[in-house]
């Protein structure tokens, strides 16, 4: 392995529901600073990968580290603390409540204040509430969605829904951040927009593990890409590689350049 | 609410007594109160949170009997050769009591429904309720099961300089509800919004995503189920004391019933929903007494209760709030021009 050592390794990972086998024996790893892109097929696998990274899902067998720490077996919430923090395929915002208090929401893990604190209104409570306002604003200027502030998650336009996601996962101070179809549903110039803010996100220093059925976001943005399907990996490379190599092509980018085509 | 008009509120509150001498009148105005502590207590789960706990009424009922045992004093065969004998505590050492051991409760059941929730939450507190009723019914050592526990001493308080003040009369304990539920708003104000609040409504809105940044959201739903119970405890201390009786019927499950009414017609999720609620179905059937009878009250009673819902789903709060944006909206630059003359 060259260059940034490799901060998240996915272990020997297999997955089963019932008989179905949804990953087997799945090992990657993503190096730090890099955006790496988990692409393949409708049912590779992707989601489900995301989920055990997460916490969502307890593998059958194999392990995810990420830094010193494994993570399987944690709770999702606790899989937040190590810094490791995912958006949802399916677009997944606080609908009934402001964008501004959906970010405040994300902010959750960098407020310290105990039920006791709040109770007794100490001073530290205000200030620390002043504080994560402030935050919450520069992470919705960050995304663009300032203007937004006042409106119902729910009542965002969908483009806009997927960038509140953003927002609030971001808001989480991830230092892994997996982003599960982010642009799905975003017409071209949205996605041009969105491609900018991961660059953005990636300024900050922030390792990306982005699955995406878009390829040409996947390609301008990814170092690196690796292709599952039918839960095994097939191929591993830059973005170049990928898209020269015959089984890639066989499995999956044929049909996707034919579907880019029309 | 700003700040001078909630003051202009509690006046009004507190001067109440000073005009209404009619004791009737206060009896239902302290009955309103105290099923107004409840239903706050309720909203912080039902309208937070988003978990419905219909065995509500079991917190109110543990704190009645736990507040109203403490300060009666109770003997308890424990062995067939040792009697625990608890001597009489003061009125407020009951009280406290009672809010900590439902508190307690809160404590239990929040653990309880670890990863239990909506229908299988309500059927954990269901469940509850009638549990802790069988056990007030039958453990007739402790609590004297159907024949009810008499003669529950009303609250003193030792005034300095005054010397001790017994609340025997209506305005006294008008008040004392009064500050309760003061006390109770000005708590679960504070708690939904700060970081816990948000994290209870983290748990309505999305639990996946709540959890996928970080919220621990079972700790959180333990903490809504301890100070939710906890006031409720409150309410059935107050009216233990009160009523000055305290039998199995007060875990009947229409008190549930009511207070849900009182919080959805209210305006789940609101602070003052559930206030305006049981004003409203506090003081509704004690109106509807005098012009009704009783089978056509509980008509109009169900009646008004089918308007709201079907007209107003969110709740009576919400909607008059967004009347009131609106209206100022439209009449914003008149209505500013007005103010600033």
């Amino acid at each position: 392995m060259n260059a940034p050592a490799a901060v998240l390794a996915v272990e020997g990972v297999e997955v089963r529901f019932g008989g179905l086998v949804a990953l087997s024996d799945l090992s990657f790893a993503v190096r730090e600073g890099e955006v790496a892109s988990l692409i393949g097929p409708n049912g590779a696998g992707k989601t489900t990968a995301f989920n055990v990274i997460t916490g969502f899902l307890r593998p059958a067998k194999g392990r995810v580290r990420y830094r010193e720490n494994f993570l399987t077996g944690l709770p999702p919430n606790q899989v937040a603390e190590q810094g490791v923090v995912r958006t949802f395929q399916k677009t997944s915002v606080f609908g009934g409540i402001p964008v501004f208090e959906n970010v405040l929401i994300g902010l959750h893990r960098r407020g310290r204040a105990r039920p006791w604190e709040i109770l007794l209104a100490l001073p530290l409570v205000r200030r620390e509430e002043k504080r994560l306002r402030e935050e919450a604003m520069g992470i919705l200027s960050f995304v663009g969605l300032a203007h937004r502030r006042e409106e119902l998650g729910a009542a965002l336009p969908y483009g806009e829904q997927r960038l509140l996601e953003v927002a609030v996962a971001m808001a989480a101070g991830p230092s892994l951040l997996l982003l599960d179809e982010p642009v799905s549903g975003m017409n071209p110039s949205e996605t041009a927009g969105f491609m900018k803010i991961v660059e953005k996100i990636r300024g900050r220093g922030i390792t990306i593990l982005l699955v995406e059925h878009d390829m040409r976001m996947v390609m301008g943005v990814s170092d690196r890409v690796v292709v599952l399907n039918q839960g095994r990996i097939i191929a591993e490379g830059s973005p170049a590689e990928i898209q020269r190599d015959p089984e890639v092509i066989r499995a999956y980018l044929g049909q996707g350049a034919k579907r880019a085509a029309c | 609410m700003s700040r001078w008009p909630a003051l202009a509120w509690v006046m009004f509150l507190a001067s109440i007594p000073l005009w209404v001498r009619n004791q009737y009148y206060l009896h239902v105005l302290i009955n309103t109160g105290i099923f107004a502590i409840a239903a706050m207590s309720l909203n912080l789960l039902l309208g937070y949170t988003g978990q419905l706990s219909l065995g509500h009424v079991a917190f109110f009922g543990v704190g009645a009997y736990t507040s109203a045992l403490i300060s009666l004093g109770f003997d308890l065969q424990l062995a067939p050769s040792y009697i625990l004998v608890f001597e009489p505590r003061p009125v407020w050492v009951g009280f406290l009591s009672g809010i900590a051991v439902a508190g307690m409760f809160g404590w239990v059941i929040g653990k309880l429904s670890f990863r239990v929730r909506g229908a299988y939450f309500v059927i954990v507190t269901v469940s509850f309720a009638e549990v802790v009723k069988l056990v007030a019914l039958n453990w007739v050592d402790l609590t004297e099961g159907p024949m009810a526990l008499n003669n529950i001493p009303p609250v003193t308080l030792a005034l300095p300089g005054l010397g001790e003040l017994t609340f025997w009369k209506k305005e006294p304990n008008y008040y004392l509800v009064l500050v309760v539920c003061l006390l109770s708003y000005a708590v679960i104000r504070r708690l939904v919004r700060s970081r816990a609040g948000r994290a209870f409504v983290a748990l309505r809105e999305n639990e996946p995503l709540a959890e996928s940044v970080g919220v621990d959201v079972t700790r959180f739903l333990v903490l809504a189920a301890v100070i939710s119970a906890a006031i409720a405890g409150a309410a059935g201390g107050l009216y233990a004391h009160y009523i000055k009786i305290v039998d199995p019927d007060i875990f009947l499950f229409i008190y549930t019933v009511v207070m849900v009414i009182m919080v959805v017609t209210g305006g789940k999720g609101t602070l003052l929903g559930p206030v305006v609620g049981a004003v409203i179905f506090g003081i509704l059937p004690e109106v509807l007494r005098e012009v009704a009878r009783p089978e056509v009250q509980w008509i109009i009673y169900g009646f008004i209760m089918v308007l709201i819902v079907f007209f107003l789903p969110d709740g009576i709060v919400p909607a008059a709030a967004s009347w009131w944006k609106a209206r100022t909206a439209t009449a914003g630059p008149s209505g500013d021009a007005r103010e600033g003359a």
